[in-house]
């Protein structure tokens, strides 16, 4: 004591390193410290099959998310007459693969049929009015399923009538084209109702045949009156609106005739309409829904509905409810998993009992049961409970696994002796470390969530489709009935549905594969 | 011994775990309103009474006014009782009640009727899976990060990752409409074995085995390049044996242990797994009649049934850890 306390006054300066050459310090590290979600990021993205999946989900999720808000239809839409539509792009329009059109080959009675409907409106169902003719009489060509429809009959109130005829002025676009008169009409009960046959036509072996001329071309057999009636004008329609070409007065029997635009029916008037034209019209003047022209991307079902709008709700649909139903899952199954490997013992013997004999049930039993006694309440609420009640286990499992795994571990040890309450040693210490295998397991349920509620959809134990919802199952179910005439309808849906898994399965792979730090390094 | 034991008690377990399963199925389908559709030239009397015979209701009076039907119900537990004696001492599992086609028909007759179809497609969904599966799967293993290996590993996720309402649908329309080789939809009728109804088969008999054979494949690479790391093969090709003899009878045989019993939880897993397939195709099996008694109320039906996948699910748990038990002497399940 007495000797330190001799060199008490010297100055921190007198002081130096006897060796200044290789003077080392504890230095501080450099680099940046890579934590455990870090390094699990690092190694997710060196996945290049993963990164891939993972760009296809966002981009169905933007799928899901904007489309319905940007297409024209809804949900509930459809449109009969627009059943089977093809799909139609308008930058394809002038190539023959996504232009609306299909492949025809008929014989002359049915080609004839159509390209008359051209002939008449000037819209052309035989695309371009383009055919080819073998010689045994089977004619080649591509059918607009836009234009099909060609001219139909509609009953319309008068002041519907004037309203139409208004528009026509307005616009310069034809809709209403002369009438034919009832007794013109084939017989046929098939046809009888036909805007289409606006031409002579005769039985033939009980068979409606079409008249031809003796060019071979068909005759027009457009209702007409002579002028003296008109100057009557008792109960004749006065259409003052677009007439077809020659309509204003032609000769006929040496007396000036028009022709008959309208049929005056009790409750109004029946008037030939072009389907396409009228279904512009009526959308963007009377039912002033947003809809303009038809047109469907993705083609429309057997009950007319547009598919990309059925697609992208069901869809967006399938993902909230997928999301909701892995996040009540996640929590139920981790404080519940947590529990159970906490404590261990007898309560997780119990535990494990109920959990063994839950996820024992298969859900398809489940589903129905709740469904029968559910009845009343949303289809989409049994769906849930049926998912949550079994959907939790795989999750308490893993979380449990876990806990057994790092319960007995020296930090956790070390906690506990410190004095950590039971919960900051189960969630504070043990928890992040199920962490990894929670998120890879959270983005698998999402995907099988998916395809259980297509599949129950898809089979009709549950039906979704009410209102302004639909499912992607339900859509595959229709699209099945129609697979040899429509393929469309069911392969949109199903495209969507594999790619959605497919993409799923990578992303989980490489997730499942970030958060195993056993694999670090491993890739070089 | 051991194995006995442990075998005793899985199935007691499993046992056990089946009747509390089916009790709540049963109280929860007895708690529902009993529906009774009766059409053209049926005759609800005979319904009612058959119910009343079968001890579900009591005391079934006809308002002849209003031409309804009121009854009591008998409480749940007699109910059971009733049930529960009616299957062990004659077999009886209830009668058709509301499905148009078996009205009046034991139930347990029906089941049986629909089994054949389904087990046989299984079975040929699995005879035709598994050796393309385990081939797929060994020659990724022994060609392991060549080409070959990288094409059947995107073979097998394609695979796998495409859900089995599209694979079906895929070939449905590629080989059944376009291609002409098969029918839409499975033949009806009994005779199993005649060539038109094994055509007919062949679409889900194709959609169920391309899922599995991508199981096998992976199961069996993975197994397989690890098996073929020991240092035993060393030994044995030291030996003289050839590769082939090497892969097959020393590799293989020991990736079997884990191969096998996945084959034969996926046979049992498919069992009923096929109901999407089933319907899809028409196949007259079981799960278009789970299907019918789901959506006409025929609570006879839908319990048995029920109880039948509930059964072969549980039995596909435990069917894995036995077999690993007898396959592989070393393992010993369930020891201390």
């Amino acid at each position: 004591m007495e000797k330190t306390n001799m060199y008490d006054g010297i100055p921190l300066e007198k002081f130096e390193f006897a060796q200044t050459e290789d003077l080392t310090h504890d230095k501080k590290p450099e680099t940046q410290p890579v934590g455990y979600l870090k390094d699990a990021m690092r190694r997710f993205a060196k996945n290049k099959g993963a990164i891939v999946a993972a760009v296809i989900i966002v981009l169905m999720l933007l799928f899901a998310i904007i489309v319905p808000f940007c297409t024209q239809y809804t949900v509930a839409y459809f449109d009969t007459y627009y059943a089977y539509t093809q799909p139609k792009c308008k930058l394809f329009e002038n190539t023959s693969f996504w232009d609306g059109c299909r492949e025809m080959e008929t014989n002359q009675k049915t080609f004839t049929y159509y390209y008359a409907m051209g002939q008449e409106t000037g819209h052309n169902a035989v695309k371009n009015q383009e055919y080819t003719m073998t010689e045994d009489g089977v004619y080649r060509y591509r059918l607009d399923t836009y234009q099909m429809n060609g001219v139909v009959y509609k009953n319309l109130s008068l002041e519907e009538y004037q309203a139409l005829q208004e528009y026509q002025i307005e616009t310069g676009i034809q809709v209403i084209y002369p009438m034919v008169a009832k007794r013109d009409r084939p017989t046929a009960a098939d046809y009888e109702q036909d805007g289409n046959i606006y031409y002579e036509t005769e039985e033939k072996a009980g068979k409606t045949q079409i008249k031809y001329d003796s060019e071979g071309n068909i005759i027009p057999v457009y209702s007409s009156y002579p002028a003296s009636i008109m100057e009557n004008g008792v109960g004749l329609d006065q259409y003052n609106s677009i007439r077809v070409e020659g309509s204003d007065g032609f000769q006929k029997d040496g007396e000036t005739c028009y022709y008959n635009y309208a049929l005056v029916t009790p409750s109004g008037v029946q008037v030939r309409v072009n389907y396409y034209e009228y279904y512009t019209y009526y959308h963007s003047r009377v039912a002033m829904d947003g809809i303009g022209n038809p047109s469907f991307l993705f083609g429309t079902t057997g009950s007319g509905k547009d598919i990309l709008t059925c697609l992208s709700s069901g869809a967006r649909f399938s993902f909230i409810f997928a999301i909701v139903v892995a996040v009540c899952n996640l929590i139920v199954g981790a404080i519940y998993g947590s529990i159970a490997g906490y404590y261990g013992g007898r309560i997780d013997l119990v535990m494990e009992r109920i959990t063994d004999i839950l996820s024992a049930i298969p859900t398809m039993v489940v589903i129905t049961l709740l469904k029968l006694h559910m009845g009343g309440s949303s289809q989409a609420l049994v769906l849930f409970i049926a998912f949550f009640l079994t959907g939790w286990i795989g999750m308490g499992h893993r979380t449990r696994m876990q806990f057994y795994r790092f319960k007995n571990q020296e930090y956790v040890l070390s906690a506990r002796t410190l004095g950590a309450s039971d919960r900051r040693l189960m969630f504070k210490h043990i928890f992040p470390n199920a962490i990894g295998t929670l998120v890879t397991a959270f983005a698998l349920v999402i995907p099988s969530m998916i395809y259980s509620e297509t599949s129950f959809s898809y089979l009709g134990i549950i039906n979704l489709a009410t209102g302004n919802i639909t499912s992607v199952g339900t859509l595959i179910a229709a699209g099945q009935a129609s697979l040899a005439t429509a393929p469309f309808v069911a392969m949109f849906p199903s495209v969507f549905l594999a790619l959605l898994m497919l993409s799923f399965n990578l992303f989980g792979n490489g997730l499942r594969d970030a958060f195993n730090p056993s694999l670090r390094g491993s890739e070089g | 011994m051991y194995m006995f034991k442990y075998v005793m008690k899985r199935l007691g377990l499993m046992i056990m775990t089946f009747s509390v399963i089916m009790f709540m199925c049963f109280v929860l389908i007895k708690l529902l309103p009993i529906t009774v559709t009766v059409q053209m030239g049926q005759d609800a009397n005979v319904i009612i009474h058959q119910l009343e015979g079968r001890g579900y209701i009591q005391n079934a009076v006809m308002d002849p006014a209003t031409q309804t039907w009121s009854y009591d119900r008998v409480p749940i537990m007699t109910q059971l009782g009733i049930y529960l004696k009616k299957i062990f001492v004659n077999g009886d599992f209830g009668i058709g009640v509301n499905i148009p086609s078996y009205r009046g028909r034991p139930v347990l007759g029906v089941f049986l009727e629909k089994i054949p179809p389904t087990v046989l497609i299984n079975v040929y969904a699995t005879l035709i899976g598994v050796p393309i599966g385990l081939g797929l799967g060994i020659l990724a293993a022994l060609k392991k990060n060549k080409w070959q290996d990288q094409l059947i590993n995107i073979i097998i996720i394609l695979l796998i990752s495409m859900p089995s309402i599209v694979m079906g649908l895929i070939i449905q329309y590629f080989l059944c409409f376009r291609a002409g080789w098969f029918p839409t939809t499975m033949n009806s009728g009994y005779e199993y074995f005649t060539w038109s109804m094994f055509r007919s088969m062949m679409p889900p008999v194709l959609s169920l085995c391309l899922g599995s054979v991508a199981g096998y494949a992976r199961f069996t690479r993975a197994e397989l390049s690890e098996v073929l790391t020991n240092e035993f093969m060393l030994l044995a090709r030291t030996k003289g044996l050839t590769r082939g003899q090497a892969t097959l009878r020393h590799a293989m045989r020991n990736s079997m242990v884990v191969i096998f019993p996945s084959i034969l939880s996926e046979f049992i897993g498919v069992l009923s797994g096929s109901l999407i397939i089933e319907s899809m195709f028409s196949v007259p099996g079981v799960g278009r009649l789970y299907l019918d008694s789901i959506n006409s109320l025929d609570y006879d039906f839908f319990m048995m049934l029920s109880g039948f996948y509930c059964l072969v699910a549980l039995l596909g748990g435990i069917v894995i850890d036995i077999s690993y038990g007898f396959i592989d002497p070393r393992i010993r399940m369930g020891a201390k």
